[in-house]
């Protein structure tokens, strides 16, 4: 159809994608198994929300969605940097949920009214998924903020390591440009998202970060330092057995 | 958090017209343990409705007590509708 599509769609899916292999990583780690089943749910709908975009990506390139997945290197993959940084404690981990489920969810709520009918269906299944990440972002965000010294220290430290990696999110580019009523600008969200995000953070008695140097290139396929391991461990099984079923 | 308490945890189906006890789970908090629940108890459309209780809140009858609780009713038939006969002539019954 053409290329412009097809880029958008695979950075909505390798978002998705990579923060899903991230979430997965908490499984028998999380603090009690009531969370590790609630960060389990969340990375499968991360993944089923990677799945639909990326087969949606793969029937505009005559490729399949594991092609796409396990198949590429990291200069190929377009999502954006918060998605790939290390999981850290579990309150980075919420912070990171807080910034890019926020993000999520407004984006697929007005992704609702693309023109595009696919991308539109993927959206009004996934905007109530990530409206449930942000509820469990929030509620973790505000109790450990407004908990003990050491869980409010731990809060405020998460918030400030996820910082540099917010305003990529909100950034609009020349593609997003040229697809028009197809794709949704995150630019037009930008002020309401750090609204959300500053009302949150009140509420658990931390402080906004301080503007600090913004990390850019996920778009670009410039990745930082962590997305070489995380590649690995999540292709290294397809790319060692190809072909493989199970 | 080694320390959380448990709660019980009440589900009611999408056709069932009482919440129905599944299990118990732990969590800081009321708010946190509806959602424990939601993800561990509701994850294959099981119920539109939940409930949880503090399991130190709930009373329970105790083991030692069953022959009293429970005993004296086993003998008890005319307490069951079907005890009863029901006499030739009456409708709507």
């Amino acid at each position: 159809v053409n290329r412009d599509l097809y880029v958008y769609v695979l950075r909505l899916g390798d978002d998705a994608l990579i923060a899903a292999q991230r979430m997965g990583e908490w499984i028998a780690h999380a603090p009690q198994l009531e969370e590790d089943v609630a960060l389990g749910n969340i990375g499968l709908d991360q993944l089923g929300q990677a799945r639909s975009l990326l087969a949606y990506a793969g029937s505009l390139a005559d490729k399949s969605e594991d092609d796409l997945a396990y198949f590429r290197d990291e200069r190929d993959f377009t999502n954006l940097l918060i998605c790939e940084r290390p999981n850290g404690d579990f309150a980075v981990t919420m912070a990171r949920l807080l910034y890019f489920a926020t993000y999520q969810h407004m984006l697929y709520d007005a992704l609702q009214g693309s023109s595009d009918e696919t991308l539109a269906g993927v959206a009004a299944k996934a905007v109530k998924e990530v409206a449930y990440h942000v509820d469990h972002a929030t509620q973790w965000v505000v109790r450990l903020g407004d908990g003990t010294e050491e869980s409010h220290r731990r809060m405020q430290a998460g918030l400030e390591t996820m910082w540099p990696y917010t305003q990529e999110m909100l950034a609009s580019d020349d593609l997003v440009g040229r697809l028009g009523d197809v794709a949704v600008d995150p630019a037009g969200f930008a002020d309401e998202w750090h609204r959300r995000v500053a009302a949150v953070i009140e509420q658990s008695t931390c402080s906004l970060p301080e503007a600090a140097y913004q990390h850019t290139g996920g778009r670009d396929g410039k990745h930082t330092e962590a997305m070489g391991y995380l590649l690995a461990e999540m292709q290294h099984i397809a790319r060692s057995h190809p072909g493989a079923t199970w | 958090m080694r320390d959380w308490p448990l709660w019980e945890v009440f589900v009611r189906s999408r056709r069932g017209l009482s919440h129905g006890h599944v299990g118990s789970l732990h969590a800081p908090d009321a708010q946190m343990a509806l959602r424990n629940a939601r993800d561990v108890y509701t994850r294959r459309q099981e119920g539109v409705s939940i409930w949880v209780v503090p399991a130190s809140a709930i009373t329970a009858s105790s083991p030692d007590e069953k022959d009293e609780f429970f005993d004296p009713a086993g003998d008890k038939i005319y307490r069951h509708p079907t005890f009863y006969e029901i006499p030739e002539g009456v409708e709507h019954l």
